[in-house]
């Protein structure tokens, strides 16, 4: 391969690749600069870099009635349960739609599909009565049941890709072997998908941790999850933009390092996946 | 291709099934129901059937037709730069460099930013008193006098699609650098020995090679920016004068105004519209499966 020189690749690579990189990055350094700026600082001239760097915001978030810790606690027993439950149904139904040909297939995975295509605020209302009249309103239940349909399609989606570019002569080797299928699952399937599996459950808990809609509406002071706290530091006042940064800040740290680990996973999973060139 | 008649692939996806057709299939049979009456919760004693009343409400009714339109402006611009910066930022960082991995990881923490937040920080760099925008603009003297973007009709639109976009950029460059990632390298090596330049390269090998992923992913974009109320509604509600008020943020502002029977039947409308881009989506997904 001939080098190229240092200006070309510089105009056709690093350049582009600053500016849109400035572009992505540029609303998260302000976020973070705010929130470590006094609020004199703040409501005043414009400044890039803190004159005086404070970190009071965050320490008001988990001191104070905002109850930020109790917010994070919630949220994460949703979107662990969820990711739990999402991965397992998601799992089981994607081996099904990838291994079997049956009746209704083709019905069943329209169904799985489709079902983001429904306005989430035309499942709002009815499921807030549903919830209310199985006593699940105000439970984490209700919210991991909505995020669980919510993030179906994309995992069986994701799923499948993985599945079908499993070759089924290793479960086959498996069968001649006198293992049955649910053998063959656990033991050979299941450890080869691990990975594939870890970037879906990322993949989940990320959906479920973001969510605002409908946890604003399935959950009262004491369920609320981070998005809802997040808009209760929105007072009668105006914005506190200092503590409201600090919340966005402290909220996106762990589905980044989550993300981290798995983006890898989850590129290799697209390439597998349905959308193959 | 494994045994034809058993019960097991039905008891396989029957929990996920279950799931679904309690949390949207009941909910969407319900607000069926709830749109052909006049169901306001604040007038709890005049809910009745009304037929389609609501329907021609809502085709009587300019806010509508202002939030459609709105609707497809927002899908189509918002849509249109993800894809645009998506392929470009996919193509970048399909190039081999150094810190490549990283570049790639932190270029898509915007897609796992919960949405709320993304419009809280972009309504305060938009700020007219304090935000940064306008700092950065005076001091590049593109304009001379602070403006408050979202307080006015005519910035405001133009805002909220500039931060649909900063939010879609990384799906799409996840997806399309997937299709890049396998397209085989031969293409390109024959293409080089045929002396092909680089943009014959890009339209002769890279789009024909990946146009599925486009449509697919295109598709289902689409499907979730026209469904998306968090971002807007955080940062404008909708206004100022109806100017952000997509289909979805009216639906949602409705139901909050408890009015219940209208706002299921904009959403059915709503969801009547997406069919015309979620059918070709089926179709071309079981039709790369027949293959």
């Amino acid at each position: 391969m001939k080098r190229e020189s240092f200006l070309k690749r510089f105009l056709t690579l690093y350049l582009p690749l600053i500016v849109i990189l400035l572009f992505i990055l540029f609303p998260f350094y302000w976020t973070f600069i705010t929130s470590i700026k006094p609020d004199t600082e703040l409501y005043g001239a414009v400044t890039y870099w803190p004159r005086q760097v404070q970190w009071e915001n965050y320490t008001k978030l988990f001191t104070t009635t905002v109850n930020f810790l109790a917010a994070m606690k919630n949220s994460f027993i949703v979107a662990a349960v969820t990711t739990v439950v999402s991965l397992t149904a998601s799992t089981l139904a994607s081996y099904a739609f990838s291994r079997y040909r049956f009746a209704g297939r083709r019905a069943m995975m329209a169904l799985f599909l489709s079902n983001n295509m429904f306005p989430t605020v035309l499942l709002l209302i009815p499921l807030y009565s549903i919830m209310r009249n199985l006593g699940l309103l105000y439970t984490p239940w209700a919210l991991v049941l909505a995020y669980t349909t919510f993030t179906l399609p994309f995992s069986v989606w994701l799923l499948n890709g993985f599945f079908n570019d499993l070759p089924l002569s290793l479960e086959e080797a498996a069968l001649v072997d006198g293992c049955n299928r649910r053998m063959a699952f656990f033991k050979i399937i299941l450890p080869i998908l691990g990975p594939c599996l870890v970037a879906t459950g990322v993949y989940i808990f990320m959906t479920s941790w973001n969510e605002y809609t409908f946890a604003v509406m399935f959950t009262n002071n004491a369920t609320r999850t981070i998005p809802v706290a997040l808009k209760s530091l929105i007072g009668q006042l105006g914005v506190d933009w200092g503590l409201l940064t600090a919340g966005g800040i402290i909220t996106i740290i762990p589905v980044c390092i989550m993300f981290f680990f798995a983006q890898k996973r989850l590129v290799e999973g697209l390439t597998a996946g349905a959308v193959k060139g | 291709m494994v045994k034809k008649k058993s019960i097991y692939p039905y008891l396989l996806v029957a929990p996920a099934l279950i799931i679904i057709l309690c949390v949207v299939f009941i909910p969407v049979v319900n607000a069926i129901g709830m749109s052909f009456q006049s169901y306001d919760l604040r007038r709890p004693n005049d809910i009745a059937f009304v037929g389609l009343a609501n329907y021609i409400a809502a085709f009587k009714d300019e806010l509508f037709w202002k939030a459609l339109w709105k609707t497809i402006l927002w899908v189509v611009f918002g849509v249109g730069f993800q894809f645009v910066f998506g392929f470009i930022l996919a193509l970048l960082l399909n190039k081999k460099f150094r810190g490549r991995g990283v570049v790639r990881a932190v270029s898509l923490i915007p897609w796992v930013t919960p949405g709320i937040l993304i419009g809280l920080m972009w309504r305060w760099m938009y700020d007219g008193n304090y935000g940064v925008l306008n700092d950065i603009l005076q001091k590049l003297h593109i304009i001379n006098k602070s403006i408050p973007f979202l307080a006015q009709a005519n910035t405001a639109f133009p805002a909220v699609v500039v931060t649909i976009i900063w939010q879609g950029i990384p799906f799409f460059a996840l997806m399309i650098l997937a299709g890049l990632q396998g397209i085989p390298g031969e293409l390109y090596e024959a293409a080089d020995m045929d002396g092909a330049t680089g943009f014959q390269k890009l339209f002769k090998i890279t789009i024909p090679s990946i146009k599925n992923t486009i449509f697919i992913t295109g598709l289902l974009r689409i499907i979730w920016v026209a469904n998306s109320v968090d971002v807007i509604f955080n940062m404008t509600e909708g206004g100022p004068a109806y100017a952000t008020q997509t289909l979805s943020v009216y639906v949602f502002n409705k139901a909050q105004a408890l009015n219940l029977g209208y706002s299921s039947a904009m959403a059915i409308l709503l969801a009547l519209v997406l069919c015309l881009v979620a059918v070709p989506y089926l179709i071309f997904t079981f039709g790369e499966e027949d293959k």
